[in-house]
């Protein structure tokens, strides 16, 4: 058992090890929701949401397993209960924002193949967190989700407007500014004690 | 003269060496398709690394496009994807007992990766795409390929990197004792630098291609 702070596991799992920029955890969405600010932050909530949910049912999942002696359905247990959160949010943004839910489109049901989601679970319990820290972790991890997608987002709009070279186009530019803003978070590993 | 039958086994042969061929380069899962990117910038700091990831992935990705493809008439059309996850789900666990059992410390040097093949994309999207509407030899062909073309590409990643940022190749010294390694390769940057100039070493062959014709 750790006794980490929350804040400090939240700060770890927000800035220090962010999940996208420093642990390539949920890299789809990164590039494949990024292109326009408004969507990016939407859809970050829609991942923090999810996080917080299954992070909740994966603690009491895990508990219950260890209780009847069955780790190795871990992984199949976690998985079932993402997909089940996932399809809640999906009724959720369908009942309520029908315009979010048409700009999200397919990576709405692709949140439930979003490693950063099942990323959460597995590292909570690996790290056996107690309920509290837990739940810190995962709201960090989703806060670290959003900044990463915005921050992103707002370079890529920027990008719409300056002329690049053909041959880099596409996937190789966002690439190699995706590292860059990677390079800029690891100004952040100086926080860790 | 070759009889109709030998013309048709013929076929069927040319057919899985189609399969088993684009996903090497023409559908390759990452460099054309940007799919499961995740294991391929997380873990391919190092050439075994990156060699260990791709066997795991190629290893569940074949045998869940088996059990898919002889599932497929039994698999009802509303539940399919949470089905292909639950078979995906059972074949990485396997792996991950395996590979615990066979060498701990690769085993903990993947870390959660080997249990995050279940969200590779890649494989939900060859059971959805190819093995769902296939005949078992096909799909396994196909997933054969895929995951050989995956393997590939994290070794054309993991080597670059090994190189630059530590000076090995699969542990082996490759210069002499006065280079500097660039660390910043083996760190998380590097990765999204090295696959980032591969994607434009591709498209500017493309396009070199495009200007001669």
């Amino acid at each position: 058992m750790t006794t980490a702070s929350s804040m400090s596991i939240f700060l770890n799992a927000a800035l220090i090890n962010n999940f996208v920029l420093a642990m390539f955890l949920g890299i789809c969405p990164f590039l494949g929701v990024s292109a326009k600010l408004d969507t990016a932050l939407r859809m970050g909530g829609a991942v923090s949401f999810v996080m917080l949910v299954s992070s909740i049912c994966a603690y009491g999942i895990n508990k219950a397993l260890i209780i009847i002696g069955a780790p190795y359905l871990q992984l199949i247990a976690y998985i079932v209960v993402i997909a089940s959160s996932v399809q809640l949010v999906e009724m959720i943004i369908k009942k309520f924002s029908p315009a979010l839910f048409r700009a999200l489109g397919i990576f709405l049901p692709l949140i439930t193949t979003n490693c950063a989601i099942l990323g959460v679970a597995l590292f909570q319990t690996a790290k056996q967190y107690d309920f509290v820290q837990s739940l810190s972790y995962a709201a960090g991890a989703g806060v670290g989700f959003t900044i990463a997608l915005v921050l992103m987002a707002g370079m890529r709009e920027r990008l719409e407007l300056s002329s690049v070279s053909s041959v880099v186009q596409g996937a190789a530019v966002t690439l190699i500014l995706a590292g860059i803003l990677s390079m800029a978070f690891m100004g952040f590993a100086g926080m860790a004690s | 003269m070759a009889t109709p039958a030998a013309s048709i086994q013929t076929k069927i042969k040319s057919e899985s060496a189609e399969n088993f061929i684009k996903g090497l380069w023409r559908e390759n899962p990452v460099f054309v398709a940007l799919l499961g990117m995740c294991p391929v910038l997380a873990v391919t700091n190092s050439a075994i690394n990156a060699l260990a990831i791709g066997a795991a992935s190629t290893f569940v990705m074949v045998l869940s496009s088996t059990i898919v493809s002889l599932a497929q008439k039994l698999i009802p059309k509303q539940v399919r994807i949470a089905s292909y996850i639950l078979i995906i789900a059972t074949f990485v666990t396997v792996t991950e007992y395996v590979l615990q059992a066979l060498s701990y410390e690769v085993h903990k040097a993947l870390g959660a990766f080997i249990a995050l093949i279940v969200v590779n994309c890649m494989i939900l999207g060859r059971a959805e795409a190819f093995a769902s509407r296939n005949n078992l030899r096909q799909s396994v062909m196909d997933a054969f390929g895929m995951g050989v073309g995956f393997t590939i590409a994290c070794l054309s990643l993991g080597t670059v990197r090994e190189i630059l940022g530590n000076g090995t190749l699969f542990g082996f010294q490759v210069f002499g004792p006065e280079f500097e390694p660039w660390i910043v390769m083996i760190l998380p940057p590097g990765a999204f630098f090295v696959l980032g100039m591969w994607l434009l070493l591709f498209n500017w062959v493309k396009h070199r291609k495009e200007a001669a014709e």
